[in-house]
């Protein structure tokens, strides 16, 4: 019989891990579909970046409530899953509480897991009435219509039963333990659970027993299930936030990347030595003119793609962006989840056709992300400096934009006038680059 | 305004063969346009008081490139910036100032990756350091007790973290210095970046620059200090908009120096 349990367990927990590393092997295949960047620079700034960003949740705290909750929920859910492993090596070995030799540790750290499962629990609760009830701003944005605010609730609701079966299944164990109920050893430490005696003393043996036993399988079970979950969720995060805080931008927000496909035309066009009529080398024949900018998310670059995965959707972005606030269709978040989607379909597209993309006839640019957006910005960085986990909207914008001026000559007029201006001027106006001096003598 | 302004070239300075210690960067705003034009005048005039040694381009000065390349035009952004690049090196060019946060943050931060290194700062910068060092003293006294707000130049703030400079050259003025309710690392756009500047707006229910001169309202100004030739144009035609031009003057912050001290 116990075998039996054991060899379950054992297939379950395969079964789960295994889906769960299948989904990460595809999500890494999709995010190198990208192009390359080189990010071997500055490592020690970039872990630092990591540890403070992502591990030390320093971004999150700007919004004091919110960041508040976050970290209780945040930690609590790593402390608590330290006991996951005890839980799984119980469900292999066929014992029960198997770390439970530990004594005085073992009681603190069960009893802080308690203390932390109701914080968490709480803490899920507030979330829940912030997103459902008080309908905060930034969670009812169009973009967030059907399944995104789906999904966040999800998440809630999966925490929360996690959390409550979790005190359930310690709330029957200690009964049984004071029962003296064979198996259930005296061990841990109950502050939270305790309470629960008054619908659980009544009960028999047997009723606890499976009280417990049922407890103890639905959490190990949820656990897996939200686990594989993750990848179809913005709740991604909860792993990516580390690599993208690493990966995130070092440079001044201010700094725009110089596109070197460009330099080495630019650099031809200005050599005076340079002869424009020349045949082009043989070896230069061959390679195809690169494109510039991006109209699709196979023209952005794999940090690009890695900060689609990442983003939480959390909105700071959008509610800190002067165009949204402003009413225009610009929502930075919706730039993260446009690219998100339409990188899934790209890779579900290679999926079905042996591992080659087929044209679907859709693009990023006009599909998903309208040039009314891309065309709102101001470049301003808020929606860079807001976000919790170092992702930049703006560098997507930023090379649609690209593509549009370079490949499709599709800027709005008075932009075209404006650098026709600089072209022959200097200037984005069209005055003489001559009167550049002259009011130094206007009164 | 009677005294005439010193304003020597780089050109005029290589004829005699000397090198000024610092080159102007004027901008196409402070060059051509009515309002940015009388910040630059300011700023000369407070450059003219401290004796510093400095020159401007000219003629010679062209686009930085830094409006096109937000508007993705890489092309013309790199043809500006090499050409401009080819001409600071040729005057062997060290040190820049400029009173646009645009052309400051293009010049420090874009332009050392195709060849031009150069150390930059932004007029409030330079201003502050001429205090330091001794090289300015404000005396007037014409703005003491005034309500001044600073208006945070996205591309002098958030985009090279700045703050301090502008606040501590404003501290100067014995004025009162409030912050809007959102400020430094998180002030409003005045909605005039990327390209904005040219364009009309998108479809929306406001625009961007009546919510920011909304943010100055509520904390009473007397004066919108800002620090970007295209802020105070947004600046401006909010309090316009808003019929408040007889009680509050958008400024820039080398514009209140040089009338502190009746320049
Ligand atoms: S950079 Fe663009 S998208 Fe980001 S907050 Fe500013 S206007 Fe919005
Ligand atoms: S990009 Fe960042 S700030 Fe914006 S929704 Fe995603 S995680 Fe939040």
């Amino acid at each position: 019989m116990n075998y039996l349990a054991s060899f379950i367990f054992a297939v379950i927990l395969v079964a789960g891990i295994g889906f769960f590393v299948w989904n990460i092997k595809k999500l890494i295949r999709n995010i190198k579909l990208g192009k390359e960047v080189d990010a071997n620079d500055n490592k020690a700034q970039r872990w630092k970046n990591m540890i403070r960003i992502a591990l030390g949740q320093q971004k999150m705290v700007v919004r004091p409530v919110a960041g508040f909750l976050h970290i209780i929920v945040y930690l609590g859910f790593i402390i608590i899953n330290i006991e996951v492993l005890e839980i799984i090596m119980d469900g292999l070995f066929g014992t029960h509480r198997l770390f439970s030799d530990f004594g005085t540790v073992y009681n603190v750290l069960i009893g802080s897991f308690e203390i932390l499962a109701l914080l968490v629990f709480v803490s899920v609760i507030i979330f829940w009435i912030r997103r459902n009830i008080k309908r905060i701003q930034r969670f009812i944005k169009p973009e967030m219509k059907g399944w995104p605010k789906q999904d966040g609730n999800m998440i809630l609701y999966f925490e929360m039963i996690l959390m409550g079966l979790f005190l359930i299944m310690n709330g029957a164990d200690y009964q049984l333990q004071l029962m003296g109920a064979e198996h259930y050893v005296k061990a841990g430490a109950f502050p939270v659970s305790q309470f629960l005696e008054p619908i659980l003393s009544g009960l028999s043996e047997g009723t606890l027993i499976i009280i417990e036993r049922t407890a103890w399988w639905l959490h190990i079970i949820g656990i897996l299930i939200f686990l594989n979950y993750l990848y179809y969720s913005k709740h991604l995060h909860i792993l990516l936030a580390f690599p993208n805080t690493y990966f995130g931008k070092l440079n001044e927000k201010g700094q725009l990347d110089n596109l070197e496909s460009v330099t080495k035309e630019v650099q031809l066009m200005l050599d005076p030595n340079a002869d424009p009529f020349a045949a082009p080398q043989e070896n230069e024949e061959e390679a195809a003119p690169e494109k510039f900018g991006a109209s699709d998310v196979l023209d952005l670059n794999q940090i690009q793609l890695l900060n689609a995965y990442t983003c939480t959707e959390c909105g700071r972005c959008t509610s800190e962006c002067p165009a949204n606030q402003t009413g225009k269709k610009l929502s930075p978040r919706k730039i993260m989840m446009d690219t998100r989607d339409r990188l899934e379909e790209v890779g579900k597209n290679i999926d079905a056709n042996q591992g080659e993309f087929k044209d679907d006839g859709k693009q990023l640019l006009d599909n998903y992300i309208t040039r009314e957006e891309i065309w709102a910005c101001t470049t301003c960085n808020a929606c860079v400096e807001a976000c919790p986990v170092s992702i930049d909207p703006l560098s997507i914008i930023i090379e649609m934009r690209r593509y549009l001026v370079m490949e499709q000559s599709a800027a709005p007029v008075e932009l075209n006038n404006m650098m026709s201006n600089i072209e022959n001027n200097g200037a984005p106006w069209p005055y003489n680059q001559m009167d550049r001096l002259n009011w130094k003598d206007e009164a | 305004m009677s005294e005439t302004l010193k304003v020597p070239t780089m050109a005029e300075f290589l004829a005699e063969g000397k090198q000024p210690e610092i080159l102007f960067w004027v901008g196409s705003a402070g060059s051509y346009d009515d309002r940015a034009k009388k910040i630059t005048k300011a700023f000369v005039k407070i450059l003219n008081r401290a004796q510093v040694d400095f020159a401007v381009l000219g003629s010679e000065e062209s686009s930085t490139g830094d409006v096109a390349k937000r508007a993705g035009n890489e092309f013309l952004f790199q043809m500006q910036a090499m050409t401009n690049i080819e001409m600071l090196n040729a005057y062997e060019v060290k040190r820049i100032v400029t009173c646009d946060p645009h052309s400051f943050n293009c010049l420090k931060n874009e332009y050392p990756g195709l060849g031009g290194h150069y150390e930059v700062l932004h007029h409030t910068q330079f201003i502050k350091e001429l205090i330091e060092s001794g090289k300015l003293s404000i005396e007037g006294k014409n703005y003491e007790g005034k309500r001044i707000t600073f208006h945070d130049p996205c591309y002098l703030g958030r985009a090279n973290r700045e703050y301090n400079a502008p606040r501590e050259v404003l501290q100067t003025l014995n004025a009162k210095l409030i912050e809007m309710k959102r400020s430094k690392s998180r002030a409003l756009c005045c909605g005039a970046g990327g390209a904005q500047m040219f364009k009309e707006p998108e479809k929306g229910d406001l625009d961007i620059n009546i919510m920011r001169t909304e943010d100055a309202l509520k904390v009473n100004p007397d004066i919108i200090a800002t620090g970007c030739p295209y802020c105070n144009t947004m600046m401006t035609d909010g309090i316009k908009n808003k019929e408040k031009e007889s009680e509050i003057a958008v400024m820039d912050v080398a514009e209140l120096i040089a009338s502190a001290q009746n320049l």
